[in-house]
């Protein structure tokens, strides 16, 4: 599975590039992003779940988070 | 009398206001929400540029004021206007063009569609003669409250109350992170526990949980009354908890009626005041009665700040 490492990137910069990336794989796909704890965490997999993807998990490391999501339909 | 020059019942709900310069008027616009068309934008535009000097103004209650118009343009700036349905606001003691914030339709923060709600008041409210002194009113979509809902007569913030389905639950802990009021935390079953009394029904744990476990179980507006800013500023107090959309334009007028009655011979002096010189109580009562389902058991006065005075020169 491919994992993303979107800590040290701020808002809106890390939900943009996770957008990109998304537009690589196909649909159904499984995929990792990790997320520094505060703003990101917050707002990155709410917006993801917006665009139509499958959150599956979010666990908390220390100090970040490791969101997994199933790539949804264009 | 001569004929008047101008159709005077174009200045009947008073958006024609008085300026320095020898016959020379600001035209305030009714803009509810703040929220306008493209193409009403741009009629507005090409009558600034035809009657007025070259700039508009956007007033602090999300208007456009029209500056520098001879009054005798009146007629021609209202007809122009209207080819685009633009109508001319108020200013006096009268209910007020509602402001509101983006509301929920973009906004992913709004939990409530203030801008509907800006809308209906502002058909069937409008210009409502009070008898004392103005009346605002003011739509926040959520408890971010941008547009500041507790400085209006009546004042909404959009609110949900949440509930969680627990089989949908991850146990990954946003929502008990996300929680800024200390209403969530996880429990030993890693499931959040909700603590009621301190959730402020800002809909946060909706927002954030990632598998939606987290639903609105009802939704409505939170409701400050009293609030005013100005020489005298006055926060509004919490008199009801979710009123549901449909009801919004009842509740004012019920607050409308106490006040027009409350107030009777007191001159012009704004609701909160009336609210403080009255009892909270007498309010509270009223609106009961009619809203017995949402008003809340107790509040209190309209609340002075009280860092505002003494100024300096008072203590001399």
């Amino acid at each position: 599975m491919q994992t993303i490492d979107l800590r040290g990137v701020t808002c809106p910069t890390n939900f943009v590039m996770a957008k990109l990336e998304l537009e690589d794989i196909e649909a159904g796909t499984t995929i990792e992003f990790l997320l520094d704890d505060g703003e990101p965490v917050k707002n990155v997999p709410r917006s993801l779940k917006d665009e139509g993807h499958k959150l599956l998990a979010l666990q908390e490391k220390d100090e970040y988070y490791v969101l997994t999501l199933e790539k949804g339909e264009d | 009398m001569a004929e008047p020059k101008i159709d005077l019942k174009n200045l009947k709900a008073g958006g024609f206001i008085k300026e320095r310069g020898k016959d020379l008027f600001t035209v305030r616009l009714r803009v509810p929400g703040g929220r306008m068309s493209v193409d009403r934008l741009s009629k507005i535009a090409a009558v600034a540029q035809k009657y007025g000097k070259g700039y508009v103004h956007l007033s602090v209650r999300q208007s456009i004021e029209l500056i520098n118009i001879n009054f005798a343009d009146f007629d021609a700036v209202v007809a122009e206007l209207g080819e685009e349905q633009q109508k001319v606001a108020s200013c006096g003691a009268r209910v007020r063009v509602p402001t509101a914030c983006g509301g929920c339709e973009y906004n992913p923060n709004g939990l409530v569609d203030t801008q509907k709600s800006a809308l209906e008041v502002d058909q069937k409210l409008f210009g409502t003669a009070t008898g004392h002194h103005k009346f605002k009113v003011g739509f926040a979509g959520c408890p971010f409250d941008c547009p500041k809902s507790a400085t209006n007569d009546v004042g909404f913030q959009g609110a949900v109350w949440p509930k969680l389905d627990a089989d949908g639950c991850i146990s990954c802990g946003l929502c008990a992170k996300s929680c800024t009021e200390g209403a969530l935390s996880m429990g030993a079953d890693n499931k959040p526990v909700f603590d009621a009394a301190k959730c402020i029904y800002c809909g946060d744990c909706i927002k954030v949980c990632p598998t939606s476990a987290w639903s609105a179980e009802k939704k409505g507006y939170t409701v400050r009354i009293g609030g005013k800013w100005g020489r005298r500023p006055l926060i509004g107090t919490l008199f009801a908890t979710f009123v549901p959309e449909e009801r919004v334009v009842d509740f004012i007028a019920c607050v409308l009626t106490w006040y027009q009655e409350k107030a009777e011979g007191a001159g012009r002096v704004r609701l909160g005041d009336i609210i403080i010189r009255e009892g909270w109580q007498s309010l509270l009562e009223r609106l009961r009665s009619e809203f017995p389902q949402y008003v809340v058991q107790e509040t209190i006065a309209p609340h002075v700040i009280q860092n505002q005075v003494p100024l300096p020169g008072q203590q001399a």
